[in-house]
């Protein structure tokens, strides 16, 4: 059982490694553009493992700007983490201690969405899976944000060859994961709209916190439904991740 | 290659700002008893919300080869996996950018 969830963690995790891989490569191209060494570059991957606020510390970095406005930045771009980890709570009361810290290291956005998406599927939230899932994409990033650095001088301009779209593709994929869910359309108009204008007005990266914000507000102000949604059907609309 | 011990602090505070928020949410609500209903709404909505952010100034700061990759990848999307969404809104975007220029 464990065995085979391992197994299971590892095909579904695959599927989000190479997906982030071009974003790796890229993470490492542009830290060596703005002067980090390979063994900088992999110190970071490895522990900050966040692509988003990896891609804001190396902006900052190349600005020689204070250390704490650094971290506010990276806690900025990263709060939708706390959030993230309020609602997996429900599904990993039975975990151990060192399970969660590993849990919790391990969450990125892929990892949360698919790690909801199979508890409401109804199946059991293993350790085993979700560490299977988490390992075949932490492993990766970490080695492939090092050989984007050996390769930094040669990508040249990442729009040449089409690699700017793929995150927000990504991302737009992992909505469209939660369309079957309460209040879909309204949360996610609500959020486009103040993200775009935070983006405009306040700036990045606070249009992510902001923009969540304004959606997740809504939420809670809304009519709560009569009964329990059908998670299931939700989690079955969107067998992604399968390459 | 060297590795400076000013930059590996700075990393490593990055770190913990980042699974501080990893383990934030978490600490807040396992103090809480129950979750109120509101409250579970609001988390439910979670997801949506904050990805829709990641998207949503993509979608209108970028030119309109981005625009047209996403529209594409979100009709793909309906239908396909999430693989297929990326291969399209790549493929929407070659195009574009090789037949009218970037």
């Amino acid at each position: 059982m464990t065995r085979a969830d391992f197994v299971e963690g590892l095909r579904g995790g695959s599927a989000v490694a190479l997906a982030s891989a071009p974003f790796a490569a890229l993470f490492g191209a542009l830290a060596v553009e703005n002067g980090m060494s390979l063994p900088e570059i992999a110190f970071m991957s490895a522990t900050v493992y966040a692509g988003a606020s990896q891609m804001v510390g190396i902006e900052l970095f190349g600005h020689n700007v204070h250390a704490w406005l650094i971290v506010l930045s990276i806690l900025a771009v990263n709060f939708r983490h706390v959030l993230y980890s309020a609602a997996l709570a429900r599904y990993i009361g039975h975990f151990t201690p060192v399970q969660k810290f590993f849990t919790f290291f391990l969450l990125v956005d892929p990892q949360f969405a698919e790690a909801v998406k199979r508890s409401e599927a109804g199946k059991p939230l293993t350790f085993a899976w979700y560490f299977g899932f988490g390992i075949i994409i932490y492993i990766p990033w970490v080695l492939i944000s090092v050989a984007g650095g050996m390769l930094g001088g040669f990508i040249g301009d990442p729009k040449a060859i089409g690699l700017d779209i793929l995150l927000p593709a990504y991302f737009l994929g992992i909505v469209l994961g939660f369309r079957k869910r309460d209040n879909f359309l309204p949360v996610a108009l609500v959020s486009a709209v103040a993200s775009v204008l935070a983006y405009r007005y306040v700036g990045s990266p606070w249009h992510v916190s902001l923009g969540a914000a304004a959606g997740i507000v809504l939420a809670a102000l809304l009519p709560l439904p009569s009964q329990e949604p059908d998670l299931e059907a939700d989690a079955l609309q969107s067998e992604v991740h399968e390459v | 290659m060297e590795f400076d011990l000013h930059m590996a602090l700075v990393i490593l505070a990055a770190a913990a700002a980042t699974f501080g928020t990893r383990i934030g949410g978490y600490i807040l609500i396992t103090r809480m008893k129950s979750i109120p209903p509101r409250m579970e709404a609001a988390l439910n909505a979670v997801p949506a919300a904050v990805l829709t952010t990641l998207v949503a100034p993509a979608f209108f700061i970028g030119g309109w080869d981005s625009k047209l990759a996403l529209i594409v990848a979100l009709f793909v999307g309906l239908r396909f996996t999430h693989t297929w969404m990326l291969i399209a809104a790549w493929i929407a975007v070659m195009i574009w950018r090789h037949t009218a220029g970037v």
